[in-house]
């Protein structure tokens, strides 16, 4: 890992992730700790969680450790990484376990990658170690799929931050098989992990999550190095360009809206994207009751769907779409059918050819109504 | 007046009413097939991946003898360990396909369709969230789907009890297998 090439006043980071606790995350944090020591780097380590595993502590052997420092909350001291100490030590590789943490308040920060971002602004390089569902915009999926809500999250825009993105895969067999021999958990928890979270289907789902994941935020790296170029730039990006496409879905409070955010929300989970619904209202514009409940009705599909409803005031529709395209890092827009224009407006250019000269790269997808599609050519599933 | 005034006002009338065209802002009036009628309001709740053939034929015929518009309603169940406005992306899966399913055989027989999602910890509560919402005049339940997943016969007593709507519950004859699932989307929805 050529870290210390590039960028001389900011360090690297690069984030072991997993599907869960246990896959070896940590272990290979570790290990690569080890090797760029043997490469004659000036490694220590900031932050280490073994959990009691004593295959961790004991691949920790030999690296210098910062000890914890302790804080005092409500009459509890609790140890936590000890920021301060790691700024002044200045190495130029620092191991910081659990990025998705959240700090004792008292501390400089109050979630753990505030503190490594700072770690890094002091030119420190650093490898950490995360789970895949504490991402922020995969949460709510992850919690439907297994039940359990992860509390501590981190916005996806910090994955998007890292210079490198290791996956750390197990099959959920080997994971489980882990577990039981007790190099996951002590003895006392086993049972409670595999009653609760551990179980083989929560787990191949986590699995899946994960690998689309990382695969998706490589391909987005990819593309942000084309289009933007300088690293300092890439960091201004914003989440979106951590999960890939984003789709951007035209909507107006009528109740044919429904059926285009009803399209995008299947192309968005096809595309495994995040989903926008932008709703531009002309300024003063007031809303007859029917445009009321169609509006809280968008707003309520959204919530279910798990899509973000966005409302802009602008007389300008385009240039709305543009502003809050490029803020969201949409990759695709869908639109419904155009009214019929009226007077000159027939010579003006129409919306999608306007979106598609404004926003080049941005797919533009003019949705159908499918009910109007002759019975020719449909299939049906009624007896 | 002259001749020569009256078609100068003629001219300029014109040009205006072509610039206003020209000028005003997209959020002008829906044409006529995208406006909703302004009469009756006639639900069609519904909790798995199909419903009953006779519930929706039903509906249609109604709907267009009163003039009034179908609104077809998914209820999500939320688990109890989740907050109650957790996204439900695995429910919707299931249930937006019908929607689509539905909303299209409505509206190719030109009966206007608005939809509705209502969420709540049973079918009973997504239902009752959705009624404190808004008025519906009619309520048209299917009672054929699996009381233990949709609404229950419970569900059913509760809404003739304190539901202020119409509420026609139907039950198909044991042999009326027909239905409408997931399977009748046109396109690839």
């Amino acid at each position: 890992m050529a870290m210390a090439a590039g960028d001389q006043t900011q360090g690297r980071l690069k984030v072991f992730i997993g599907m869960a606790a246990g896959v070896g995350k940590t272990y290979r944090m570790l290990l690569e700790g080890h090797a760029e020591e043997e490469a004659g780097r000036d490694v220590v380590v900031g932050l280490l969680e073994t959990h009691g595993r004593g295959e961790t502590a004991q691949v920790a052997e030999g690296l210098p450790i910062i000890p914890r420092r302790r804080v005092r909350y409500r009459e509890t001291v609790l140890e936590e990484m000890d920021l301060p100490a790691i700024l002044s030590r200045a190495p130029e590789l620092c191991l910081i376990d659990e990025l998705a943490h959240t700090n004792t308040p008292g501390t400089e920060h109050r979630k753990r990658y505030e503190d490594i971002e700072a770690v890094l602004a002091a030119g420190i390089d650093v490898l950490s170690t995360l789970n895949v569902q504490h991402l922020e915009s995969l949460n709510d999926h992850i919690t439907e799929l297994s039940g359990i809500r992860v509390r501590e999250t981190i916005p996806d825009a910090i994955l998007a931050r890292a210079d490198e993105v290791v996956l750390i895969d197990l099959t959920p067999e080997a994971l489980l098989e882990r577990l039981r021999a007790g190099k996951v958990y002590p003895s006392e928890r086993i049972d409670a992990a595999l009653n609760n979270f551990f179980k083989i289907e929560n787990l191949s789902a986590l699995r899946e999550v994960a690998l689309r994941q990382v695969a998706e935020e490589v391909g987005a790296k990819r593309l942000t190095t084309e289009l933007v170029g300088s690293r300092e730039e890439s960091l201004a990006a914003d989440a979106p360009h951590a999960v890939g496409e984003r789709l951007l879905a035209l909507v107006e409070p009528y109740p044919g809206a429904q059926r285009l955010v009803r399209r995008a929300w299947r192309s968005a989970q096809r595309l495994g994207a995040g989903l926008d619904l932008l709703w531009v209202r002309a300024p003063g514009k007031e809303l007859t009751e029917d445009e009321q409940r169609s509006l809280a009705a968008l707003r309520q599909l959204a919530s279910v769907l798990g899509a973000r409803m966005i409302e802009e005031e602008s007389d300008d529709l385009t240039a709305a779409v543009v502003e809050v395209a490029g803020r969201r890092g949409t990759t695709y827009i869908l639109i419904g059918r155009s009214r019929p224009a009226r007077g000159l407006a027939r010579l003006r250019v129409p919306l999608p050819q306007r979106l598609m000269q404004r926003l080049p790269g941005v797919d533009v997808r003019i949705v159908a109504d499918r009910s109007q599609r002759s019975n020719g050519t449909s299939k049906e599933a009624l007896p | 007046m002259s001749a020569a005034v009256i078609v100068a006002v003629a001219c300029a009338g014109a040009l205006l009413g072509i610039a206003a065209g020209y000028w005003l802002p997209p959020h002008g009036r829906r044409p006529a097939r995208e406006r909703l009628p302004g009469g009756r309001r006639i639900l069609l709740p519904f909790t798995g991946q199909e419903i009953s053939r006779r519930s929706f034929e039903a509906a249609v015929r109604l709907a267009k003898a009163e003039d009034a518009i179908i609104m077809p309603a998914f209820l999500a169940q939320v688990p109890m360990n989740l907050p109650l406005e957790t996204p439900l992306p695995v429910q919707c899966a299931r249930g937006m396909p019908l929607l689509e399913a539905i909303e299209q055989r409505a509206s190719s027989q030109g009966v206007p369709v608005d939809s509705r999602v209502g969420r709540g910890r049973s079918a009973r509560d997504a239902l009752r969230k959705l009624l404190e919402q808004e008025h519906f005049d009619r309520i048209i339940v299917s009672a054929d789907e699996d009381p233990r997943i949709g609404l229950s016969y419970d569900d059913l007593r509760w809404m003739l009890d304190r539901v202020p709507a119409e509420i026609l519950i139907l039950r198909p004859a044991p042999d009326d297998d027909r239905r409408i699932s997931t399977e009748a989307v046109k396109g690839h929805f």
